[in-house]
């Protein structure tokens, strides 16, 4: 009964008093003086100004309260690894069992004992556990136990990795070729400290390659280009660039499985996915995009770009012009960037016209600050090893940011010089590019028809150097589980390693990207024969 | 008018009487005195402050517009394109919000895009404006800033005229070979290389030590080495203890991106720059105090700019203080082979290769670009005892991996012991004879340096040459060096030195007769400061 006097404000006392008469029992409470003693910071709620500072106080306490509690909280525990696909398909995680049990078991020890054993990041942590998808699974059983026709004819062919063999005889002649180690490289040039964003011979040659490519229609600027080495870390760079942590970026799918770890790894920066359907031939539509950007706003997240792949990976499909440009005015009505990757700019293998964001840029007087195109030599010059990623970008902040953050990622400068004098040689680039459309398009056009004899349809598509499968028909329950089990019985049973749709973000389940450039053309029927004994089994279960 | 009337309040005391003044209207007018007068009063008149107050929070959270300044002005190398220049920072002017305003980039981002402010960078910048060359350009700036060795280049140049081709792409043609350089490969390194590096990291340490390949992760140069044990060590806003002098480029390498902070921990002169476990403790404590959380200490041996080593003592001691406090020791030892004195140098994992100690905790850095004098190769190495540290390290080195034709070119250099042992015997007299020689020369200038027996460089003490003892007498004299001697030297501030008038020479990258040269040009700077002090 006490409190009700104790914090009565110091106007409300007043009021107070104007009640008294009508309020009796009140007034002998008021009354009791002794009370007061007890009582802490009554003098100062009860004093002048007790409505002001009977709000103000509790407010100063409880935000020193916030205060102490951000500044004492213990390590924040690594946030729970993204709950990977696979979780849903029971026999999966035996996979991927013998990796894992004992960073595991070293976690759940009390992290507070001085002397225990050191502990890492949580983000170091959270990078540890949620490593494991099935792309991931499956492209280590790739590698463990690789097929080859003779060597081991029961092996694993892989038909997961977007990696090109089909031109490699051509490269590894001109190196034979081209002897210019040793003679042509100074010492100056290739062992001392070069600038850390790439030579400027390797941009003025990678320039040239790029609209060679593309077939003339663009021209790049080399003082555009910031060399990294892969395209992976250009893309993490330009995730850096253009997003603080918490930011979000807008990417259609299905789209490359990688791109979860490249733009938020460590950048902290959030992937929105925005679906698209078999329906529409998984092409992107603004009304998805602008439905995407006003829920993520309305959940507080700030959306700073959009990212898109073109030619698509994994579907193979290519943007057309009408959708670049509608593509810019979205971004620019949203006021966010545009980061094009056109890695497969070269591999295109259709009929269909290539149209790079570079292209568009060049033609209108747009807004150029928000496009960012990435690309590199993994893919259209067939040498991943090499390691050589490009950012080209119109910002002139983000070049200037991305210079200086390649001092984590710059590219061996023996590497580079021998990149230089291979792209310099036009007649064989040209060449080279010809060569492995053509190659291309035979491997695609019979790899698609063979798929179609066991009665699976391929999305038509026209860049890239795999297919996207429809395997609907054979997923034994029409669901990411369903699809996870057929991926199981391929990998496991016949023996062929490709990428399930849900490792994409895909929303329909059964799609499957299948990866043909490292096959050689006698593979194919060996493959046909592998899924055939999947696809036979699924259907007369059904 | 709802304001009460002004009372002090003993007055208010004496003349209150339980039947005061009564204008029942006021009641209406203010908020909440029902709930606050009424029972619970206590408890409701704060919770409802508070939760007013949190929503207040939140809201402020939630509508906060971007940050201002992130979107600076273009840096200064753009200058060169001042037409887009003026256009785009004009346009960065309009109000942000407005649908077609500029783009922004993260706020990360225009912090890092900033011209350069430390004085190491600048430095730098300048000298590649305007290099120094014997014959072309005379009155260029001379490089001391950059810690690069060139006094081997010629061992190494014959080495590569006679193998390159062979390395790397193999004696037996190239269709064997294409397939061992084109396609991807293990992005932490392949491990031929790592067994290679091993080989070559205990050769360098006198044998002294073995390292073992399946503990090492391959980077792109010792600087995303760093950085990536940064992320794995280190959540944001945590912390790690640096003794200074240290090499400027930590500040980019363990903070730029992963939001972890270094705390100095100053080392002095009359220590000879040698820490000590009592500072450590200190900075310890008070990093504490202030609610960061230290998770290591980051340490460089020999030592980067001073160029003395850690004695074995003192490994002991910080092993102990690490345990004791349970955090990481990051040792760098890019410097481990380019030794020029008659001490021992003692790598921490000698240490742990003795001693039963806790391991999990040790990750030590090291790179081909000092000790190989290959820094354009890109070639960093950690090796780590903690198993979460290497796996989450390896997954990361996507973003920083190794060129495979590299790879394959050092992976016979690094083999062929009979190379590596005479470079490396041939190196070591070479950088003794230059140091003795450049140190010798800023002796009669009546400067004198730190007691050093390891790196590229020497720590000289120019505080005779100050106007002030300040860190702005020292960057005055720094000024100086850089645009009267035309020397870029790195002064002790950008290495969070704190004692002012220190000075990073780099000498490896000078023939013996630019030493004179330098020597002489300092020696004019020196004369005039003389005179005026």
């Amino acid at each position: 009964m006490t409190r009700t006097r104790l914090f009565r404000s110091r106007s409300s006392e007043e009021k107070e008093e104007e009640q008294q008469q009508q309020h009796y029992s009140k007034h002998n409470i008021t009354t009791s003086t002794g009370m007061r003693v007890i009582v802490p910071l009554q003098g100062v709620v009860q004093g002048r100004g007790g409505l002001f500072l009977g709000s103000v106080i509790p407010c100063a306490l409880f935000y020193f309260f916030q205060l102490y509690l951000k500044r004492h909280r213990s390590q924040p525990n690594p946030p729970p690894p993204q709950p990977p696909p696979e979780n849903s398909g029971g026999q999966l995680a035996e996979v991927s069992v013998s990796v894992l049990p004992r960073s595991l078991s070293r976690v759940h020890l009390p992290p507070r004992s001085p002397g225990g054993p050191a502990y890492v990041s949580g983000r170091a942590n959270s990078i540890v556990k949620g490593g494991d998808s099935p792309h991931d699974i499956g492209l280590r059983k790739a590698l463990e136990d690789p097929y080859h026709q003779s060597g081991n004819p029961d092996g694993v062919i892989q038909l997961g990795l977007a990696e090109n063999k089909l031109s490699l005889d051509l490269v590894g002649e001109w190196l034979a070729k081209n002897a210019i180690f040793g003679e042509e490289l100074s010492i100056g040039g290739i062992a001392s400290y070069q600038p850390f964003d790439g030579l400027m011979e390797l941009k003025v040659a990678v320039a040239g390659f790029m609209s060679q490519v593309m077939k003339k229609s663009v021209f790049f600027n080399p003082s555009q280009i910031i060399l990294t080495a892969g395209a992976t870390p250009a893309i993490e760079m330009l995730s850096f660039c253009l997003a603080d942590t918490g930011n979000a970026f807008l990417v259609p799918t299905p789209y490359y499985p990688c791109f979860d770890r490249d733009v938020k790894w460590r950048t902290g920066v959030e992937i929105i996915p925005v679906p698209c359907r078999s329906a529409d031939n998984f092409s992107l539509s603004i009304t998805a995009l602008d439905r995407a950007f006003n829920q993520a706003k309305k959940r507080g997240t700030k959306v700073r770009g959009i990212i898109i792949s073109n030619p698509s990976n994994p579907v193979g499909s290519l943007l057309d012009r009408e959708t670049l440009y509608s593509l810019l005015d979205f971004a620019r009505e949203k006021n966010i960037h545009i980061v094009s990757n056109e890695l497969f700019a070269g591999s295109t293998h259709g009929n269909e016209e290539f149209v790079s964001m570079a292209e568009i840029i060049d033609l209108e007087d747009l807004d150029r600050n928000r496009v960012h195109i990435v690309y590199g030599l993994s893919k259209d010059l067939s040498l991943p090893g090499f390691r050589v990623g490009i950012i080209y970008s119109f910002n002139d902040n983000v070049l200037a940011a991305a210079k200086k953050l390649t001092r984590f990622s710059s590219i061996s400068a023996l590497s580079q010089r021998l990149l230089v004098f291979m792209l310099s040689d036009s007649n064989f680039i040209q060449q080279l590019i010809e060569i492995n459309r053509e190659r291309l398009r035979r491997m695609y056009i019979k790899f698609v028809a063979g798929l179609k004899q066991l009665e699976i349809e391929c999305i038509k598509s026209h860049g890239g150097f795999y297919c996207w499968a429809d395997m609907r028909g054979y997923i034994p329950s029409y669901s990411e589980k369903g699809e996870l089990e057929l991926w199981d019985k391929l990998l496991n049973i016949a023996k062929v390693n490709v990428t399930p749709g849900s490792c994409c973000h895909c929303i329909e389940p059964g799609w499957f990207r299948f990866c043909f450039t490292t096959l050689t053309e006698k593979d194919i029927p060996v493959v046909m024969d592998r899924i055939r004994k999947i696809t036979e089994t699924c259907k007369s279960h059904s | 008018m709802t304001r009460p009337r002004p009372r002090t309040p003993e007055s208010e005391s004496e003349t209150r009487n339980p039947t005061g003044g009564g204008a029942t209207a006021m009641r209406l007018i203010v908020p909440l005195q029902g709930v606050v007068q009424g029972r619970g009063g206590l408890i409701l008149g704060s919770l409802i402050p508070c939760a007013l107050f949190y929503f207040f929070q939140l809201y402020l959270k939630r509508h906060r517009s971007p940050k201002p300044g992130s979107n600076p002005t273009s840096p200064s190398q753009s200058s060169s394109n001042l037409s887009d220049l003026q256009r785009s920072s004009s346009r960065s002017n309009l109000s942000s919000r407005g649908s077609i305003g500029p783009v922004q980039v993260s706020s990360r981002a225009s912090s890092i895009a900033k011209p350069n402010d430390s004085p190491y960078y600048i430095g730098l910048d300048r000298v590649s404006g305007d290099p120094y060359d014997r014959l072309d350009n005379p009155n260029g700036i001379i490089q001391l800033g950059l810690s690069e060795n060139r006094l081997c280049f010629d061992l190494i140049e014959k080495w590569l005229s006679e193998n390159t081709k062979d390395s790397v792409m193999g004696r037996d043609g190239a269709d064997l070979s294409i397939g061992g350089i084109a396609p991807y490969q293990p992005s932490d390194g392949l491990m031929e290389f790592k067994v290679a590096m091993a080989g070559f990291m205990s050769q360098v340490m006198g044998r002294a030590v073995s390292f073992d390949p399946s503990q090492m992760v391959l980077t792109a140069g010792a600087t995303p080495a760093l950085e990536i044990l940064c992320f794995c060590l280190a959540d944001p806003g945590n912390a790690f203890l640096v003794p200074t002098p240290y090499y400027p480029g930590f500040d980019r390498d363990m903070r730029w991106r992963t939001g972890v902070e270094l705390i100095p921990v100053h080392c002095r002169s009359t220590d000879n720059f040698i820490i000590s476990i009592t500072a450590l403790d200190q900075a310890f404590n008070q990093t504490r105090k202030r609610g960061i959380k230290v998770r290591g200490i980051l340490i460089s041996n020999p030592s980067n700019p001073v160029g003395n080593l850690l004695p074995r003592e003192t490994l002991y001691n910080l092993l102990d203080f690490a345990r004791e406090k349970n955090i990481h020791i990051v040792s760098d030892e890019i410097f481990a082979g380019s030794m020029y004195g008659s001490e021992e140098f003692v790598s921490m994992a000698e240490i742990l290769d003795m001693e039963d100690i806790d391991k999990n905790r040790i990750h030590i850095v090291y790179g081909l670009s000092k000790d190989l004098a290959l820094p354009g190769f890109r070639v960093g190495v950690i090796y780590s005892f903690n198993e979460s540290v290497l796996v989450a390290a390896k997954k990361l080195t996507r973003f920083s991996s190794i060129s495979a034709p590299t790879q394959r070119l050092l992976i016979s250099m690094v083999s062929d012991t009979r190379f590596i042992q005479e470079y490396i015997e041939t190196n070591k007299k070479r950088i003794r004879e230059m140091h003795d020689l450049f140190v010798e020369g800023l002796k009669q200038l009546g400067i004198k340096c730190a007691q050093s027996c390891a790196g590229l460089y020497c720590w000289a003490d120019m505080s005779g040459l100050i106007s002030f003892y300040s860190e702005k007498g020292e960057l005055e004299l720094w000024d100086k060096l850089l645009n009267i001697a035309k020397i870029n030297v790195t002064p002790g501030s950008a290495c969070h030195c704190i004692e002012p008038g220190w000075f990073r020479c780099c000498f490896t990258t000078l023939s013996q007769e630019d030493v004179v040269i330098v020597i002489e040009r300092i020696r004019k700077v020196a004369e005039t400061c003389k005179i005026s002090s």
